[in-house]
């Protein structure tokens, strides 16, 4: 399991995150985003690649 | 097993990011990296925008560092002064030498200083965290900003100063702010989200002199009007940190020349460029090799970079798919968001597909061979289709 957590107050909700695992995080209607807490080990390299490209480095993520 | 040693040069974010993906590509050698700032990598974007106005704490602003690289060795507070690329080596401050069996060009670029006489104490450029403390300490209630350059960190600051309740004057020879990636029509409707705040433009207009004796008190432009300022932020433009490089024949007037691989053009070892400094192709967009000043440069080219290196030092053949990595750029400036994906830039005609430019809106940039970029002020939810558009260029 990788567990993925989200920093609201330094989001920005600029989606780049999204472009990296679209089904894991998604901005909604109003520009929020919104995303998976839990996702299955075989999307550790799209977490880890959607937390690297975050502008405000609010992703963060634990396998466990 | 493989040994030896990579020397990577500047550590900012390209330059993790190149070491975090050496070792992805299974390089296990030895792996320095060198860094003229006393930090580890952090993020710069927040230096004009809430780090400037909330108070710069470095350790906030680093990066998450891969596990991967916990081994790495840094070697910070002493640049890359000199190096010889024949005898694979580089030479720092401090007086030690390293050798290397590959190099990784990080350096990254620095502000631009344009030759104005007049005191140079209270002038700043921003690039680095202790820049931004050092501006931060003057952007009180009622104090006198002048900003040289209406570019995004120009008008950024501008922002940002005037939240914390500064006076602020932008000077700049372009036409509008931010014209060059934006247009005429959308920089002018981001003035006006300026002037509302307050902010004074005066544009096509330079600074021919700073007044003062020791510390500069205003600035005289070249129409005579004179500003008084408490504080000079000078944000014209950036050169590239290659001096470093002089000497190995290498063609350094922009840059440093890199292939999709982000391998350095006739280096005569193994040696590859990431972030700012490498003028690089991308098959999504026509013309020439380019450098792009854009956060997510560093991460798409480093990750390029350290695969390349890793190949080249395990004995392997690079891959030589094109580079194709969507240039994207943001920046806040008050409340509204400004997001663009693509190259803007170098489009001929601007259309503008949704809103109005004084509001959300959605702009297209076009060239001969269709859509080559968009932008959209607080409408980032809605440019994703546009992004994938721009991404089938790829496939011609
Ligand atoms: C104030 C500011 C705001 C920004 N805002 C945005 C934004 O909103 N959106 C966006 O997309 N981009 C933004 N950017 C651009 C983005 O931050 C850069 O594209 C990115 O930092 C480039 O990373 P880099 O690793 O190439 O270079 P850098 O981050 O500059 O890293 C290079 C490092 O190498 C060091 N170095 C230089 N010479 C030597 C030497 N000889 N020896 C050893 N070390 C050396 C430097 O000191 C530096 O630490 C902003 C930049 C700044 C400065
Ligand atoms: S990339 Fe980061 S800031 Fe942007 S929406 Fe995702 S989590 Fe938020």
């Amino acid at each position: 399991m990788v567990t993925i957590n989200v920093d609201m107050d330094k989001c920005q909700h600029y989606g780049q995150c999204c472009f990296e695992a679209e089904d894991v995080f998604h901005l909604d209607d109003d520009g929020k985003l919104k995303y998976t807490k839990e996702v299955g080990d075989d999307r550790l390299a799209d977490v880890e690649s959607a937390a690297d490209v975050c502008p405000m480095q609010a992703i963060s993520f634990e396998l466990s | 097993m493989t040994s030896g040693q990579v020397v990577v040069v500047g550590a900012g974010l390209g330059g993790l990011r190149a070491a975090e993906s050496l070792r992805g590509a299974g390089y296990d050698g030895h792996i320095v990296i060198v860094g003229d700032e006393p930090h580890r990598p952090y993020n710069r974007p927040p230096l004009s925008k809430e780090a400037l106005a909330g108070g710069v704490s470095v350790e906030q602003l680093e990066f998450r560092r891969k596990a991967s690289i916990d081994d790495v060795e840094w070697r910070l507070g002493s640049p890359v002064v000199s190096s010889d690329l024949t005898a694979q080596t580089v030479t720092l401050a401090d007086g030690s030498v390293l050798p290397f069996d590959g190099l990784v060009v990080a350096s990254g670029i620095r502000p631009r200083a344009l030759p104005i006489p007049g005191p140079e104490k209270g002038r700043y450029f921003l690039r680095t965290a202790q820049d931004a403390a050092g501006v931060r300490e003057y952007l009180v209630p009622g104090a006198r900003v002048v900003i040289m350059g209406a570019g995004f960190i120009g008008c950024e600051v501008a922002a940002t100063a005037v939240g914390l309740g500064a006076t602020v004057h932008v000077v700049a020879l372009d036409e509008e702010p931010m014209i060059r990636p934006l247009g005429r029509e959308l920089g002018a409707g981001m003035r006006r989200r300026h002037e509302a705040k307050g902010v004074t433009f005066h544009l096509g207009h330079t600074i021919s002199e700073f007044l003062g004796e020791d510390h500069v008190v205003g600035a005289r432009l070249d129409d005579g009007t004179v500003l008084n300022a408490d504080v000079v932020i000078e944000a014209v433009g950036s050169v590239a940190n290659t001096e470093w490089l002089e000497g190995n024949g290498l063609d350094l007037s922009d840059g440093l020349l890199v292939d999709d691989g982000m391998r350095v053009i006739d280096a005569p070892c193994p040696m590859v460029a990431v972030g700012d400094l490498a003028r690089h192709p991308n098959a999504l967009f026509p013309g020439p090799a380019r450098r792009i000043e854009h956060w997510n440069m560093p991460t798409e080219t480093g990750k390029r970079a350290g695969a390349t290196l890793g190949a080249i030092l395990s004995g392997q053949e690079p891959a030589t798919a094109p580079f194709t990595a969507m240039p994207s750029f943001w920046s806040d400036q008050y409340k509204h968001k400004v997001q663009s994906f693509g190259m803007p830039g170098i489009a001929n005609r601007i259309t503008l597909v949704d809103g109005d430019v004084d509001g959300p809106c959605i702009v297209e940039y076009l060239d001969d061979t269709g859509l080559v970029g968009v932008v959209g002020i607080d409408r980032t939810s809605e440019l994703a289709p546009y992004r994938a558009r721009l991404l089938e260029r790829a496939r011609g």
